[in-house]
């Protein structure tokens, strides 16, 4: 028995299984974040006073942290063209640095928490805090759960390249997908808790 | 010698597939062969539908004879529980809000999607398997332990959840350890929903039979497929919010709590700021979509069951899709009539009474199309066209009195009283558990090659749709009454509600023989596994795919890979040999072209 369009497209859809599958999971991470954002919304707006983000964290350690995301969607493009050329040995020091930037963002964040810690600033303290908190966790373990699948994809996962090249490349596609879609959300996590 | 080398060549692809033989632990526990985990499925959420039962009827005990003691199991239910036999009022709020989780997310959905779609929407295409056999594994048991962490619940200090299955904040904030159990459940069960819509919505799209085109596909898998796009973008709001009501609970955070809140006397020591409404919104924004995922299978099923035993076409297949995805996009902006009493204004309530009203639309058009099908029909009154006939006029009831719900003014006085309890009711138990009572008895023969018991099984619906009515028709009564759908004495002490106070023990008995008559379905479904009349594969006649596979079908499916050359309802086509052209019959009278 085998699943038919694991890894070529179905010609009327355009797309095979991983592809559609990984974007339907992205159209509801959507509604995920989009629903916190919109609390976001609704709590600032009916706030009394609202606190700048600049009394709590620190902007510089946040811009820092928004240029590591960027590189590391970078290096996550580079590796799956080099996939795509047949490179694997490229494909894999691309694969280390974007799993090695994100655990550098993850660093990052926790420094930034153990400051919020060591200053009493917990998320009973106030709606800012609690939003702040509760916001980027949750996207801390999207980045957790990246780490892990790309982890996995430049170590044991890569046996596969030499089994079943074009399945190995949709798995790549399909998780450089996800690592954007993540990236993206801190674009819109950064501006709204630190600038905004 | 050509013959054997494919045969040979098969059998060694499916080797290198499976890798090896597969033991009894990855046959029928971890399976990922989509029938099994239908299965594991529908039985995991019968269970759970009975057990919500179950605390239903106990609650009806305390509505019926407030104060007296429980007959029986009363002293079983714990002191803290029930005291002497008498059930204490908290414990009554836990039964309350539980019935209603259970039954909604660990029962109905998992029943009508999990277990209908998963084991019949592969076939019904002419799929192999899903299209990721392994998430869906993962998909039940992530179910699995969201119902494990729901039961576990009750036996915590304070008991289960009892702040309604609504979880209204502040109230779910401040109430006992249950409620953060709660909350952990539902985050499993909607990964578990999530992983399901994914998978549900890749499969229908993907692996259709060759020839198998949209407007070919059986009305079963339309609806599964717009049930999928709800499950997939609404649970996620409420994963936001229980997230948020977690934090509220365990990190100290204000969320849902407004400031200057004073519980018993005492002003909370939060820091406020938080907002109430927030969470009706959010959790609303899912539950309203919800209620489609849990009547939109139903009516597929009905379909299915209709035009097979009316011997002829659906009527307005195309008005049917139509109105189906129509309902999909339209009830993702109708949340808010549920809210009509917070205050939120007269501009909002006027907008969510126009598209409450709009979205009533396709769902007439649904129930119109389904009652004219039978129009003309040769009926066979088979058990699951009698569930399946009953489901129009109670899903009719169920959905016309929620029309004065969805209009601001005569929901200011129905809100929160019986009269809604029986509204929905009415649109989910004798309309969608009918529907899935008629699934069941459906596709028994697909799964087991028996059919199942007809006399019980008559036994079954003439003593359950007898007895639903006693339940839900005096709820109707009292509502209109005013009387309050959360009062512990039933209403006792509600002055306005002492006429129709006589109603509350009718209810309850009509509850107790409700689940008296559920007996025959249990027996029957276990019984005929061994003893039901064994029959061939297709043995209603039907044409649609899944029947052309073998009973119960093999891992794979299908003997040969299907393909479809017609609409899936050619019944009683002039000129052909017998009343059904099954969808895989390449040749025969009439061979229609496709008609997309």
């Amino acid at each position: 028995m085998e699943i038919p369009y694991t890894v070529t497209a179905r010609p009327d859809t355009g797309l095979n299984n991983v592809k559609l599958g990984i974007w339907l999971f992205l159209a509801s991470e959507v509604m995920l974040f989009g629903g916190l954002f919109s609390s976001y919304v609704l709590l600032r707006v009916g706030a009394v006073e609202w606190p700048a983000g600049a009394d709590f964290v620190n902007i510089p350690i946040g811009t820092f942290n928004t240029a590591v995301l960027i590189g590391s969607s970078v290096t996550m493009v580079l590796a799956y063209a080099s996939l795509k050329l047949g490179d694997l040995a490229k494909f894999k020091t691309y694969m280390a640095s974007t799993v090695l930037l994100a655990v550098l963002f993850l660093l990052v964040k926790s420094y930034e928490y153990y400051e919020k810690i060591s200053h009493d600033h917990l998320p009973s303290h106030g709606t800012f805090l609690a939003i702040y908190w509760t916001m980027t966790a949750l996207h801390g373990l999207h980045i957790i759960g990246g780490v892990a699948v790309n982890g996995y994809l430049w170590g044991p996962g890569s046996s596969m390249f030499h089994t079943k090249r074009d399945q190995f490349i949709g798995r790549v596609e399909a998780a450089g997908l996800y690592w954007h879609f993540v990236d993206l959300v801190w674009i819109f996590l950064f501006p709204v808790l630190y600038l905004l | 010698m050509e013959n054997v080398t494919t045969a040979e060549h098969v059998e060694h692809e499916e080797h290198g597939h499976d890798e090896h033989e597969l033991s009894f632990l990855q046959t029928y526990v971890f399976s990922q062969d989509h029938k099994v985990i239908g299965i594991q499925y529908a039985v995991t959420a019968m269970l759970f539908l009975l057990f919500g039962f179950s605390l239903m009827m106990l609650m009806r005990w305390q509505l019926a004879f407030p104060g007296a003691p429980i007959p029986i199991i009363g002293n079983l239910l714990g002191q803290a529980n029930a005291p002497g036999g008498i059930m204490l009022p908290e414990f009554y709020n836990q039964l309350g809000a539980m019935h209603g989780t259970i039954m909604v997310f660990l029962g109905v959905v998992p029943l009508a999607v999990g277990g209908f779609g998963n084991y019949v929407l592969p076939l019904q295409i002419g799929a192999p398997d899903m299209a990721f056999p392994r998430l869906n594994m993962a998909s039940y048991w992530s179910f699995f332990l969201g119902g494990v962490v729901m039961f576990a619940s009750f036996f915590v200090p304070g008991g289960a959840a009892n702040s309604g299955w609504t979880s209204y904040a502040p109230l779910s904030v401040i109430a006992t350890e249950g409620q953060t159990w709660w909350l952990v459940g539902m985050l499993f069960l909607i990964a578990s929903s999530l992983l399901g819509s994914v998978n549900f919505i890749v499969t229908t799209l993907q692996l259709r039979a060759p020839g198998l085109s949209f407007m070919r596909l059986p009305f079963f898998v339309w609806a599964q497929l717009v049930t999928s796009f709800l499950l997939l973008l609404a649970f996620p709001p409420l994963q936001a919010a229980g997230t948020l009501q977690l934090m509220d609970r365990v990190a100290g955070t204000s969320f849902f709590m407004p400031s200057g809140l004073v519980v018993a006397d005492q002003a909370l020591e939060i820091s406020g700021g938080g907002n109430p409404l927030l969470w009706q919104h959010l959790f609303w924004f899912l539950a309203h979509p919800e209620v489609y995922v849990l009547i939109l299978p139903a009516m597929g099923i009905v379909a299915e069951v209709i035009a097979n035993n009316t011997r002829k076409p659906l009527w307005g297949y195309r008005a049917l899709v139509a109105s189906i995805i129509f309902l999909g996009f339209m009830s993702f902006v109708v949340w808010a009539h549920h809210m009509f009493l917070t205050g939120m204004g007269t501009t909002i309530s006027a907008f969510f009474q126009t598209t409450t009203m709009i979205i009533s639309i396709p769902s007439v058009v649904i129930l119109s199309a389904l009652f004219i099908s039978l129009y003309g029909g040769s009926i066979r009154y088979t058990v699951p066209m009698l569930f399946a006939l009953a489901f129009l006029p109670m899903f009719g009831i169920g959905g016309l009195t929620g029309l004065p719900l969805g209009l601001s003014a005569p929901d200011l006085h129905l809100h929160d009283t019986y009269y809604v309890i029986g509204h929905f009711h009415y649109v989910v138990a004798p309309g969608t558990i009918f529907a899935l009572f008629a699934g069941i008895y459906y596709w028994y023969p697909k799964a087991t090659g028996r059919v199942m018991n007809e006399v019980l099984g008559k036994i079954h619906f003439w003593g359950s749709i007898i007895a639903i009515n006693f339940v839900f028709m005096p709820m109707f009564i009292t509502g209109l009454a005013g009387v309050n759908r959360r009062l512990y004495d039933g209403g006792m002490t509600y002055a306005h509600g002492q006429e129709v106070m006589e109603w509350n023990a009718v209810m309850s008995y009509g509850a107790w023989a409700l689940g008296f008559f559920q007996i025959f379905f249990i027996f029957n479904f276990f019984w005929s596994i061994r003893n039901g009349r064994q029959v061939n594969d297709n043995p209603w006649q039907s044409t649609t795919l899944e029947w052309q596979a073998p009973s119960p079908p093999p891992h794979g499916n299908f003997a040969t890979p299907p393909e479809a050359y017609r609409g899936p309802y050619e019944y009683s086509v002039p000129g052909a040999s017998s009343d059904f052209t099954m969808q895989g019959q390449a040749s025969g009278a009439d061979p229609e072209p496709a008609r997309v």
